[in-house]
């Protein structure tokens, strides 16, 4: 798959594929082009005009622009953003909004998953009391988590997290992870990182991009122990990036 | 050398107090001669009954009615149709067209026109062409037209404010465009919104030129019972009073205290926006 931005080319020749219950890590120094190959896949490069893509992403064996429409995909394939944006909305409203997107008004069914999928974020004992308190009223790593628990109510396959811990302290982000690893038995989840240590800890495979090409990929602890490429050992080892 | 700059620095600083501290008193000065002139004549019957006397007794009710329909009704006809604009200019339309651009400009344009050319053109358009009369209809729909570009401009600026990441968090669950400005866009820009219609509210009931040709008259003794009676309406009253009538030392009083009731509503519709604006600021958090 190739993208590019107007005259720039983005991404190039990108060859990818992701196992479903695994956590598949993509990492690289910043702008390689890690966060728009994640945004293809439920494409949110649509929102940006003069982008042109060739090739294609498949989901379950369907090409995503083709087979899909937009609203569908993005409701199979969620996404976790780089910083926590909740509505300014009630905590129950934020993990209601994708239901209703879809058109559900009984009040029991959403109350029952916002309730579960809040089980499911590891958010539920924390804010089980004061679900119509505001959302901005939570702290930085309960907002995330809040965002998870959006993106998991309205039962997506596929789960998308581009740098969800960067704007989180270590703490938040420890539980981040502890939910990753939780949530991939059911999801098939894909995160882009620049904390390598952090697609150590969780990742089952790992690639490498760099300069919107894709170096290197590989189960994470080959990444991480025998990379192949000489690039992939120096950016690893540290010296750039 | 050091010491000089440090003199003129001093100097400009007290110069630009001083510009400020004057924009006070003259604020000050007004409010004064406005309420020292007019706060005598001011009682309840002046609040509540109907001139007499050939204008030099009774109160300004039919005025302040008048006043209050007319604002109501440009409001009502302007915000639907400011907000509405304000999204396709903000939300949809693509930035660089010529459409936008046109529309931009035309927004600008109309802002600056003389409230007494859209007197002659609700006069005009309303009055005549469309037979609605001198009425409340007309003077309304004159005075909706003149705010437009106040509520387009506030309601973009609302808009625009509006994080992106609320957006794409919106459509990142596959909520649609129209969905998502439904849900996630309007609700937050609202506050802005209405700060912005209240503003303009606090200017339509105080504009003379624009309803003179099209929904004032000097005298009536009744209210108004329909949207097509023409009415009395608080700025009118001012100029009336100042300009026609035969007594006019007698009329000269109660301008001023017409023009005090004015003064206050007028500045309790903006005190209203203020505090909305410092409390929609205070609760925002993004």
């Amino acid at each position: 798959m190739n993208l590019w931005f107007g005259e720039k080319h983005i991404l190039k020749n990108i060859s990818l594929d992701f196992e479903s219950n695994e956590i598949s890590a993509i990492i690289g120094p910043s702008g390689c082009g890690k966060s728009t190959l994640i945004r293809t896949l439920n494409r949110m490069n649509d929102l940006i005009p003069e982008t042109r893509i060739t090739g294609g992403v498949l989901l379950d064996g369907q090409d995503i622009r083709q087979e899909h429409d937009v609203v569908t995909l993005r409701t199979k394939v969620g996404m976790v953003f780089q910083r926590p944006n909740p509505f300014p909305k009630s905590i129950f409203e934020n993990v209601a909004y994708g239901l209703r997107v879809q058109g559900i008004s009984n009040r029991r069914e959403i109350a029952d998953r916002v309730e579960n999928t809040l089980k499911a974020a590891a958010l539920w004992d924390e804010v089980k009391g004061n679900l119509n308190q505001n959302a901005f009223q939570l702290s930085g790593g309960q907002q995330q988590r809040l965002c998870i628990a959006r993106a998991l109510a309205v039962k997506p396959e596929v789960i998308l997290f581009d740098e969800p811990c960067s704007a989180l302290d270590p703490i938040s982000t420890a539980r981040i992870e502890e939910l990753l690893l939780k949530l991939k038995i059911s999801y098939t989840i894909i995160i882009v990182t620049h904390n390598m240590q952090q697609a150590a800890r969780v990742a089952d495979k790992t690639a490498f991009l760099l300069m919107g090409e894709m170096i290197e990929v590989g189960a994470t602890s080959q990444i991480f122990k025998q990379p192949k490429d000489k690039r992939t050992e120096d950016y690893i080892t540290g010296r750039f990036g | 050398m050091k010491r000089n700059r440090l003199l003129i620095q001093k100097l400009w600083f007290s110069v630009l107090g001083l510009s400020g501290l004057i924009i006070a008193i003259i604020l000050f000065a007004l409010v004064f001669f406005v309420t020292t002139r007019g706060f005598r004549v001011i009682n309840w019957e002046f609040l509540t009954a109907a001139p007499k006397d050939g204008m030099t007794a009774g109160g300004i009710f039919p005025a302040i009615v008048g006043t209050f329909y007319l604002t109501l009704l440009a409001i009502a006809a302007a915000l639907p149709v400011g907000v509405i604009t304000a999204i396709y200019l903000n939300e949809y339309a693509d930035r660089d067209s010529r459409l936008v651009q046109v529309s931009r400009k035309a927004v600008n344009a109309l802002a600056g026109i003389p409230s007494v050319v859209f007197g002659l053109f609700g006069l005009a358009l309303f009055v005549n062409f469309l037979h609605f009369g001198v009425s409340i209809l007309s003077g309304g729909l004159t005075l909706a037209i003149m705010i437009l570009p106040v509520i387009i401009r506030s309601s973009e600026e609302a808009l625009s404010a509006v994080p992106f990441s609320f957006r794409e968090a919106s459509l990142a669950l596959g909520a649609s465009k129209w969905y998502t400005i439904r849900r996630a866009v309007l609700p937050t820009a609202l506050p802005g919104i209405f700060t912005g219609a209240i503003l303009g509210i606090g200017r339509v009931a105080g504009e003379t030129a624009p309803i003179m040709f099209t929904a004032a008259t000097f005298f009536t003794g009744r209210l108004p019972s329909s949207i097509r009676d023409e009415v009395m309406a608080l700025p009118y009253h001012i100029y009336g009073l100042m300009t026609e009538g035969t007594h006019p030392e007698q009329q000269a009083p109660i301008a001023y205290g017409t023009a005090l009731v004015l003064l206050v509503l007028v500045l309790g519709i903006d005190l209203i926006a203020i505090i909305w604006r410092y409390r929609s600021r205070k609760m925002k958090k993004w």
